[in-house]
């Protein structure tokens, strides 16, 4: 039997100290998988954790790769935080994408920037509205957020599917289901560098992370509803006696994870598709939720955990295209890093002995 | 000579205790008990909190492990060193909270917890067997969220007679129960007894054990203080010896200057219903406090208390008129609220309720005080406050306070229990409130901390303040009131002032069911 003590004293360095072995177990993890499954071991693991960062125009890849993960990623925070569920970032990413995409296609000859803003507006509206229907679930009928928000993912997906494939399908996509493309207005553009030219797809949208970022973190360390969603998740009861409203609390994280997953949406489609399509994104919402922890739950912890995972995936992609290692192993490593992320936090918060059952 | 036989097995000591004495740390829970229980006897066990009568069962049941002593059965000493082992040694206990699967009907119920291997079948006819040889109706088939509290605690006692238990232990079995259901649980236990079963009953309902114990030992401070008959003791007896001698001593005379009455809080027919199963519905409570006085609520814990400090303090809200503070009704206004009039609130509960475990001093500070900062000012303003405004205050209560921190801005977990307890109270005082409502304030402190916080209630009082106290030590009670009353099974005792009621007496309203 397995005896956990909770530890007295934190060393504040292992909160650092901790995700940085997670990742190098995993490194070794990811040998043996190699190893085993007859690859080269050394080259698979260049291939996926090095070659990424072998050229400028890569590096600037993992960026945008990153994008959308560690938006979603700050967002999740909230929920995170006020120890409130939220699994359905995917759903909410979708949802806003096409309140915003629609939003986007009513103005077909619009070439002014300025419908962005309101394109973002319109996002984080979506995505709220998709993220208050559980936290509305939760509170009025006490129904589970993790179903309600997960299951929504499900039924974000078929509507954009119907959408795209029924009433916004571009007549002259040859039956492929595409809406229209977007206006000129409403595309993120690429950066161009002054005497380099464009790095890879690095985009303008990537400057959203820096301003994202700081406010969550002030939000959260000096505000008082930021204060109110710590306490909310660290002690519901203590939470109550200061009077807080545990609804608006439970309210306002879900629909801020919400928009904050729909402004996600907006920039990735924005700035690398310019259309809808069925499928505007490929798992970041339920992939930021590892983001989400592996950052530590703070933001700026989000932007490095963002740059790790887009590093894995696009190490992944490279190592099928060169080794033909199959795709999935990037799933396999995300199972294997948030397995170990896991436990070096137990680790950190308990002391583990071991004594036989009697 | 049938006869004879019977006389020679009631008399034989079933089970017997032997200077037993556990301590925790430097805290002795149970001190050279000695324990004698005879076969098919109801023995009762009769103590108020912390007495040691939990500490003591659960050696018995294999939870615990005696550090001196020895336990016998049928005059063979034993170790009993699991719940396992306990069972196979014939003895079976049922708790006062249950561990049933609501989803799971009763016969599964029992399935998963016997030590033996039955077939579904073969248990459900055992169960039907048993059911109606003891009197215990209830349906195998029945999924336990679909029985009434007096039903599971039957699939309890099923669960242990399948063992043919030699011994039962009954931990507070009544407090959950109707008074009917009270009525068949006696009726069973006394058939068990008359069969050879004997009965170990804790409570600390007086006429109950009057009603079913033959004999009653009584603890206090982790030691016997008494065995004894019930048929020759009144519950008037049994009051006294359970609280012991109160010695009422005040550190600080209390000037107490009877001019300038005012009445603080008012408390009219205040009712709540129970959350949940093990809760306490809160009855007609009524209560009147001037300014200056301290109103001590007695009463064993679970009886009330905690859904009374909620209610007072406006963690649950209920109608407007039924609580009155300086005339204004606040019954249903939120605590942050009332805070705000000048009441503040220091629940039972320090970890995680009255303060957040992994927050550091100058945030939980900030858990009540965040109202009073940029009080006057714009909405955004106030929306920007945090804990960083708090480190004054938090600082200043620290050193007011006595509170003896690692360094100088700790987490509220890493303070002992006196120095959290007096932090907490600290902070409560701080904002120079007009009443304050204290649950519980020495409870698990030691005895340096102890005084340091009741010297501070006392001082408090002398500044013309309206406190209540609701205590479950006697002796801090009677040292610190102006008033007294008890709650018990969620109704409050009339409002007495000290000279006119005795420890006994408050005894006898604490023991009443």
């Amino acid at each position: 039997m397995f005896i956990f003590t909770p530890r007295q004293i934190e060393n504040n360095n292992w909160v650092i100290i901790s995700p940085l072995i997670s990742v190098i177990f995993t490194i070794i993890i990811g040998a043996f998988i190699f190893k085993i499954l007859n690859y080269p071991v050394l080259e698979s693991l260049y291939q996926v954790f090095v070659s990424p960062f072998s050229r400028p125009d890569r590096i600037a890849d993992i960026f945008v790769k990153a994008c959308p993960l560690i938006i979603i990623g700050i967002g999740l925070i909230f929920c995170f935080r006020a120890n409130i569920w939220n699994i359905g970032a995917e759903g909410q990413f979708i949802f806003g994408t096409l309140c915003a995409g629609s939003f986007a296609l009513l103005f077909p000859d619009n070439e002014n920037k300025f419908i962005l803003v309101l394109m973002f507006f319109v996002g984080f509206l979506g995505g709220a509205i998709w993220g208050s229907i559980p936290a509305i679930l939760k509170i009025k009928l006490n129904v589970n957020e993790i179903l309600v928000s997960l299951m929504l993912v499900y039924i974000a997906m078929l509507f954009i599917d119907y959408i795209v494939r029924g009433p916004l399908r571009d007549p002259m996509s040859f039956g492929f289901p595409l809406s229209k493309p977007y206006p000129d207005g409403a595309i993120i553009s690429k950066i161009h560098f002054p005497g380099i030219g464009f790095l890879g797809q690095l985009h303008y949208g990537i400057l959203s992370i820096f301003v994202l970022a700081p406010l969550a973190w002030f939000l959260i360390n000096r505000t008082l509803p930021g204060f109110q969603i710590k306490v909310f998740g660290s002690a519901p009861k203590a939470s109550n006696f200061a009077g807080f409203n545990k609804n608006k609390i439970t309210f306002v994280v879900l629909a801020l994870s919400g928009g904050m997953a729909g402004i996600a949406g907006v920039i990735e489609v924005s700035a690398n598709m310019g259309k809808l399509q069925p499928e505007v994104s490929f798992g970041y919402g339920f992939t930021a939720i590892i983001v989400a922890f592996l950052g530590r739950l703070n933001p700026y912890g989000v932007i490095f955990a963002g740059v790790i995972i887009a590093t894995a995936k696009l190490g992944a992609d490279n190592a099928q295209m060169i080794l033909g290692i199959p795709k999935v192993v990037t799933g396999i490593f995300e199972g294997v890093l948030l397995f170990f992320l896991l436990a070096g936090e137990t680790i950190q918060n308990y002391k583990i002995s071991f004594k036989r059952k009697t | 000579m049938l006869l004879h036989i019977m006389v020679n097995l009631n008399s034989k000591i079933l089970l017997k205790a032997n200077n037993i004495t556990k301590k925790f740390g430097n805290f002795v829970a149970n001190n050279s008990i000695d324990l004698e229980i005879k076969k098919g006897e109801i023995h009762a066990l009769l103590g108020e909190n912390g007495a040691g009568k939990s500490t003591l069962v659960k050696m018995f049941y294999g939870l615990l492990l005696p550090d001196e002593g020895e336990i016998f059965l049928n005059e063979k000493a034993v170790s009993i060193t699991n719940p396992k082992l306990a069972r196979y040694f014939g003895i079976g206990m049922v708790f006062q909270h249950f561990s049933l699967f609501p989803a799971l009907t009763v016969t599964e119920n029992i399935l998963i917890s016997l030590d033996k291997n039955f077939s579904k079948k073969e248990l459900e006819n055992k169960i039907s067997d048993i059911s109606k040889k003891w009197g215990l109706s209830i349906k195998p088939s029945k999924k336990v969220n679909e029985l009434s509290v007096g039903e599971q605690q039957r699939v309890e006692i099923i669960r242990c007679l399948l063992q043919n238990p030699k011994i039962l232990i009954m931990d507070e079995p009544t407090s959950v129960l109707s008074p009917q259901e009270i009525k068949n649980l006696f009726k069973v236990l006394k058939n068990l007894s008359n069969s050879g079963c004997s009965i170990l009953y804790i409570s600390h309902k007086l006429n109950e054990i009057k009603e079913i114990a033959k004999t009653v030992t009584i603890l206090k401070t982790g030691q016997v203080i008494d065995t004894l008959d019930t048929k020759n003791v009144s519950t008037k007896i049994l009051a006294e010896k359970m609280v012991g001698k109160k010695v009422v001593k005040l550190k600080t005379k209390r000037s107490f200057t009877k001019t300038k009455q005012k009445v603080a809080l008012l408390v009219n027919n205040l009712s709540r219903t129970k959350k949940n199963l093990f809760g306490v519905s809160l009855n007609n409570i009524n209560i009147f406090l001037n300014y200056g006085e301290i109103l001590g609520i007695a009463g064993i814990a679970g009886n009330g208390q905690v859904e009374l400090m909620e209610a007072l303090s406006g963690e649950t809200t209920g109608i407007k008129e039924e609580i009155m503070f300086e005339g204004k009704p606040i019954g249903d206004c939120k605590i942050d609220f009332r805070r705000r009039l000048g009441m503040e609130f220091v629940p039972e509960e320090r970890n995680n309720h009255a303060t957040v475990s992994d927050f550091k001093l100058n945030e939980n500070t900030f858990l009540t005080f965040f109202g009073r900062y940029n009080i006057n000012e714009s909405f955004i303003k106030k929306m920007m406050t945090s804990a960083n405004y708090s480190y004054e205050d938090s600082i200043e209560i620290i050193k007011k306070n006595d509170v003896r921190c690692p360094h100088e801005n700790p987490m509220a977990k890493q303070l002992s229990g006196g120095n959290l307890q007096k932090f907490i109270i600290g902070r409560s005082f701080q904002s120079n409130p007009k009443l304050v409502i204290i649950s519980q304030p020495t409870w698990g402190v030691d005895i340096g901390a102890a005084t340091s916080i009741r010297q501070q209630i006392i001082n408090l009082s002398q500044n013309q303040k309206a406190i209540i106290l609701i205590s479950q030590d006697l002796d801090e009670i009677f040292e610190l009131s102006d008033k007294i009353s008890v709650i018990s099974n969620g109704h409050l005792s009339k409002i007495k002032n000290k000279q006119n009621i005795s420890p006994t007496e408050v005894g006898l309203l604490m023991g009443k069911n």
